[in-house]
């Protein structure tokens, strides 16, 4: 392990004590910030009572679901606007626009037209993941170089070939920076509206403790939804890093 | 990011005239598609209003003085918050390009959270600032923290270290070598940073709103899905929308001026 990493936990480690001695010496109030202890024994009764493990499965679920639209929408429409280029440039400042416009406010919208279910959670979500997919798709395929092109036309290879054996190997480093985004955005978007709704899964998980005002089980859920987020950012660079060298 | 690629590439070769027939031909699609959609009655009844209905809707809005002072509370809101958290973040930022070590400490976690979805904050910022105005400004803050900081870390990575040096060996002090060789190089990341951070910052601010507030625009239009106006619902989306794409714009626009001149 490397020394900062090790000062990073020792620093954590360190401040999770002092919170613990801080609101038990009573400087901050235990409504205001749960003592550490206590949102330890949440966790453990959270994860007992199944209730952590259902929100859990739900959250990664329909994380991956959406994920899984926008990667299958996403791709083949940013290969078409890369094909046909006046699509492109009548679509593309569309599309940047959207990626930067708040769409996650459109979800009352949604929850009209789709009911109050995972489904608009669904949905809503494979939108956000898709934009940055089609944007980085389309980058990708522009981007293969000329040369590998040129090689493959000295082979005479068919049209299929060339997508499959140089086209697509070429272009997938930048097509999974798009999929790591369109990941990252669809599991905030799941996670808000879960929150915001109340739907089931992590987001619901932590609405509902604070309507009960259980403050260290709500601390605990927090906690669920950031270890959720750290596992996603992990799993996504690791698998990035993977790709990348081709 | 994606809005900065745009400009450059102009038409991709093709003639103005015929992109902007694909454009208008799209438009005109989707409107009659959306027409279509609300009179076919495939639907219940309100819930794609027809864009006739909707379009009086906007302008009734926008007469409306009580519109005006929702949207005052949450233009404070957004912009109380984007003061605090931006300030905070250029100075994390800041402090982290000048300390290598502090910053291979900290900066995964930065990471982590950054990317956390920020509104599950926001039961905590209402059990510390209660559920009025202070929670939203909060959370507002903590939105736009983090692009803020992540922004000016990296920009103060890519700052020439042989300018740092040259400045060392005129025995400059830490203030100087900050004002007169990090902060003007860094112009152009801070105002990606910040169009960044207003724009994650409305969003947070509304999204507080929708979950709990009595005033607010983000109230509004919970307040009318909730009774069921579907027409004053996409009114008050569409007004939102074309503020926030408006700003996005405008600071998109400020820092490409500034990344040329610089």
């Amino acid at each position: 392990m490397k020394l900062a990493t090790i000062v990073g936990l020792a620093g954590v480690a360190a401040l999770t004590v002092l919170l613990e001695f801080a609101i038990g010496a009573g400087w901050i109030s235990p409504f205001l910030i749960a003592p550490p202890s206590q949102i330890g024994v949440e966790l453990v009764d959270l994860w007992h009572e199944e209730r952590l493990v259902e929100a859990l499965l739900m959250t990664f679920g329909s994380t991956l679901a959406s994920t899984g639209i926008g990667v299958l929408i996403g791709v083949p429409v940013g290969y078409l606007l890369h094909r046909f280029s006046l699509l492109a440039a009548a679509y593309e400042t569309w599309i940047a626009g959207l990626f930067s416009a708040p769409l996650i406010l459109l979800y009352p919208l949604f929850l009209v037209l789709f009911g109050r279910g995972v489904m608009t959670i669904i949905v809503i979500s494979a939108i956000l993941a898709t934009i940055p997919i089609v944007l980085n798709t389309m980058q990708a395929f522009g981007q293969v170089r000329t040369v590998h092109l040129n090689v493959a036309r000295a082979f005479k290879l068919t049209p299929m070939q060339t997508f499959w054996k140089v086209l697509l190997p070429a272009a997938l480093p930048t097509i999974f920076t798009g999929i790591r985004l369109g990941l990252i955005y669809s599991m905030i978007s799941v996670v808000a509206i879960e929150y915001l709704v109340v739907l089931g899964g992590l987001g619901s998980l932590v609405s509902d403790l604070y309507d009960r005002y259980n403050i260290p089980g709500m601390y605990a859920a927090i906690l669920a939804v950031i270890a959720v987020t750290v596992l996603f950012f992990k799993l996504a660079t690791e698998v990035e890093r993977w790709l990348r060298p081709m | 990011m994606a809005a900065a690629d745009v400009g450059g590439r102009g038409s991709r070769g093709h003639p103005r005239s015929h992109v902007l027939a694909v454009q208008v031909g799209t438009f005109a699609v989707i409107w009659a598609a959306w027409e279509a959609l609300s009179r076919s009655g495939w639907l219940f009844e309100g819930v794609v209003p027809s864009s006739l209905a909707v379009f009086p809707a906007i302008f009734a809005h926008l007469i409306d003085p009580l519109f005006w002072d929702h949207f005052g509370r949450t233009a404070y809101e957004v912009v109380a918050g984007f003061a605090i958290g931006s300030g905070v973040g250029v100075a994390l930022g800041l402090m982290l390009g000048l300390r290598r070590f502090m910053a291979a400490v900290i900066e995964p976690y930065v990471n982590y959270l950054a990317a956390t979805p920020k509104i599950i904050f926001l039961p905590i910022m209402m059990v510390m600032f209660g559920v009025g105005a202070g929670s939203k400004v909060a959370m507002a803050a903590i939105s736009a923290f983090f692009p803020v900081a992540v922004s000016v870390y990296r920009g103060t990575l890519l700052v020439n270290p042989v300018l740092v040096r040259v400045a060392r060996s005129f025995k400059a002090s830490q203030w100087t070598i900050v004002k007169s060789v990090y902060l003007p190089s860094l112009v152009p990341p801070l105002l990606t940073g910040l169009r960044l951070g207003l724009g994650v910052a409305i969003v947070g601010t509304l999204l507080a709103e929708i979950k709990l507030a009595n005033k607010g625009l983000g109230y509004v239009v919970i307040q009318h899905y909730n009774f069921f106006r579907t027409a004053d619902m996409y009114a008050v989306l569409i007004i939102i929308f074309v503020i926030a794409v408006g700003i996005n714009t405008l600071m998109d626009r400020l820092a490409h001026r500034f990344a040329h001149k610089v």
